[in-house]
């Protein structure tokens, strides 16, 4: 009786007619801390959680006073040099990857769009190794990476989006095989550079770009990541109706008083930063963007309103579990993260077409 | 009354793809509380002077007032509080509620950082219950038969409130039931209305003037006693018919006399 209840109360608050944003989003985002908290501490050596909890407790300048040193250095170091940053960068990298998802799906009025699968993050790779080994954005300082592979990223979906357009429509099966087509093009550029001049490349091997890493994450690296994601996930939220309206339809959201033109623009904008700067720090992670979008419209249903904020939480999540998985299963040995990803996204979305052409 | 000042203006209107010419100085007004058709075979233009209208398309050359008003430099949001759209159906690629469709056609009136206020969801259930939607609103969109699917368009352009309405076959999947309803409602809510249509007897009943349109030119235009006649239905649409006015409805009725069956 009692289990009934709980199981009619879950029902109701991710019921997908009228889901409890108040309780849903705390809810995910406890998740989300509990996520960090858990994976900071697991790993090759693994760190007690409540220890890791008190060593990050001892870096807040608030609560430090109130924190009694128990822990070796040794710990200290892992917790907070090493694996600190990279459970937040895959956090970061998560939410991007699924919002970029989101993004591209709603330019494309398809459930099949995903940076990984369209190229985009293949564009992002090649002209990144090419910024690299040619210093070709030098001028541009630090940021050299994420920049060219911003501006990889913003060729690559312009490109796709100008083949797949048909009389003012996008044609599905021309835009996934101009995306499959562009991704060997961009993979084989990167493939070439980083064979004929793996010295110059230092850590960004052609592995690196093609399956994704987390590895080697530095707490310098989050800035730039963090400041991207928030500022494009605001321009999407607060644009939310007129991304509800384009998926009517061109014209109709048109009807519907929205500048149809500076939309579409502002979502090739959003995406291509939000792909460039991430996989600039991580590599090409695929799937996120394709599996991440439809569970959050199982859950919560298809308003942007709701969509944007659950899809960049459960991308989080989602990305840094499935690093915890990639340098757990064959330790001390890594995984690249991407290959995991790939391995359940592949199904999913063979599972996505079989279910979209049934109907 | 009904007439007395003009909402649409449109004057040698001529739209092309490329170099191909769709339209050629098209020339037409619509009243304050008139319903006006559109009448033509498939492929004469008739959806193409509407969608240079609500700016789908933008014409080669012409002038097109609204109020008064140039249409082509109104901006988007003003056109949206002034004219309404129902267009021809389009697949929604993600699952939507019925609700939330009707909803969307509040966006004109929502700035930037408002939320849907109680006022907005009175509006879309009145839009919902107008349109016999009541009991559907949870459903979702994607599994609506396309006649079902066409009654929520209407609902969402009632939503949004606009004063003049434009429609392209708005009634082209729907049941006669849902044929007459739409029309009965849609004059009962005394807005202007240009709308395309197919059947030449629903023109007959509903429209207050028309305008028929042939290879992308005007062919004629008046009442529907001036236009409907069977040489103008020989020469735009290529078939005989039997043109008499109805006892019961008063309005023209239109009986088409196929080869097979003339003497």
């Amino acid at each position: 009786m009692k289990k009934s209840g709980f199981a009619a109360r879950v029902r109701s608050i991710f019921h997908p007619d009228e889901p409890n944003m108040t309780v849903i989003v705390p809810a995910l985002l406890l998740l989300a801390l509990a996520s960090i908290i858990l994976a900071v501490g697991l790993g090759p050596v693994s760190v007690h959680a409540v220890t890791v909890a008190k060593i990050v407790a001892s870096k807040l300048s608030l609560l430090a006073s109130s924190v009694d040193r128990d822990w070796t250095q040794l710990e200290e170091n892992i917790v907070w040099t090493l694996r600190m940053p990279r459970v937040l960068l895959g956090m970061i990298v998560g939410a991007s990857l699924a919002v970029t998802g989101v993004a591209m799906q709603a330019l494309v009025r398809n459930a099949l769009a995903d940076p990984f699968l369209l190229g985009v993050s293949s564009g992002a790779a090649a002209t990144a190794t090419l910024g690299m080994l040619f210093g070709v954005f030098a001028f541009l300082g630090t940021y050299v990476l994420s920049i060219s592979a911003f501006l990889g990223a913003a060729a690559t979906i312009i490109i796709v989006y100008a083949i797949s357009r048909v009389k003012g429509r996008i044609h599905i099966t021309q835009l996934l095989l101009s995306g499959v087509v562009i991704a060997m093009i961009m993979d084989s550029i990167t493939n070439i550079i980083t064979l004929s001049a793996p010295n110059a490349l230092g850590l960004h091997s052609a592995a690196f770009w093609m399956s994704g890493s987390l590895a080697g994450a530095k707490w310098a690296y989050l800035t730039l990541p963090l400041i991207v994601m928030v500022c494009c996930i605001t321009a999407l939220m607060i644009s939310y109706r007129s991304l509800n309206a384009l998926t009517l339809g061109d014209e109709t959201a048109g009807t519907l008083g929205y500048n149809v033109n500076r939309m579409q623009k502002l979502l090739i904008l959003v995406a291509s930063l939000l792909a460039g700067v991430t996989i600039a720090v991580s590599g090409a992670i695929g799937f996120i963007g394709l599996m991440v979008p439809h569970l959050t419209r199982l859950l919560v249903g298809s308003d942007h309103k709701r969509v944007l904020i659950v899809s960049a939480l459960l991308g989080g999540i989602l990305v840094v579990w499935a690093d915890v998985v990639a340098r757990m299963v064959i330790a001390p040995q890594e995984l690249p993260i991407g290959l995991l990803t790939s391995l359940v996204g592949g199904p999913f979305f063979i599972w996505l077409l079989k279910r979209r052409s049934r109907e | 009354m009904k007439g007395d000042h003009m909402r649409l203006q449109v004057e040698q209107l001529s739209f092309s793809y490329d170099d191909d010419p769709i339209l050629e100085n098209i020339r037409l007004h619509v009243g304050n509380g008139e319903f006006v058709g559109i009448l033509g075979p498939n492929g004469s233009g008739k959806s193409t002077v509407l969608k240079n209208l609500y700016r789908a398309l933008k014409p080669n050359a012409g002038l097109l007032l609204l109020d008064g008003e140039d249409l082509l430099r109104m901006n988007n949001k003003k056109a949206a509080t002034k004219l309404g759209v129902v267009g021809q159906e389009q697949a929604v690629p993600f699952d939507f509620k019925v609700a939330d469709i009707v909803a969307m056609g509040r966006s004109p009136h929502k700035g930037l950082f408002d939320g849907d206020t109680q006022e907005d969801k009175v509006i879309v259930q009145a839009a919902l219950q107008q349109t016999g939607l009541a009991d559907k609103s949870r459903r979702s969109y994607s599994n609506l038969s396309g006649g079902e699917k066409q009654r929520v368009l209407l609902a969402r352009v009632l939503a949004q409130q606009t004063e003049f309405l434009i429609m392209d076959e708005p009634t082209n999947h729907l049941d006669i039931y849902y044929q007459l309803q739409m029309f009965d409602l849609i004059k009962s809510l005394k807005i202007t209305v240009l709308s395309a249509i197919h059947d030449l007897n629903l023109a007959a009943l509903y429209c207050d003037r028309l305008y028929v349109l042939r290879d992308g030119r005007l062919y004629t235009t008046g009442t529907p006693e001036d236009v409907l006649t069977p040489e103008m239905i020989r020469d735009v649409y290529g078939v005989h018919a039997d043109v008499t006015l109805h006892p019961v409805t008063g309005k023209l009725s239109i009986t088409y006399v196929p080869d097979s069956l003339q003497n």
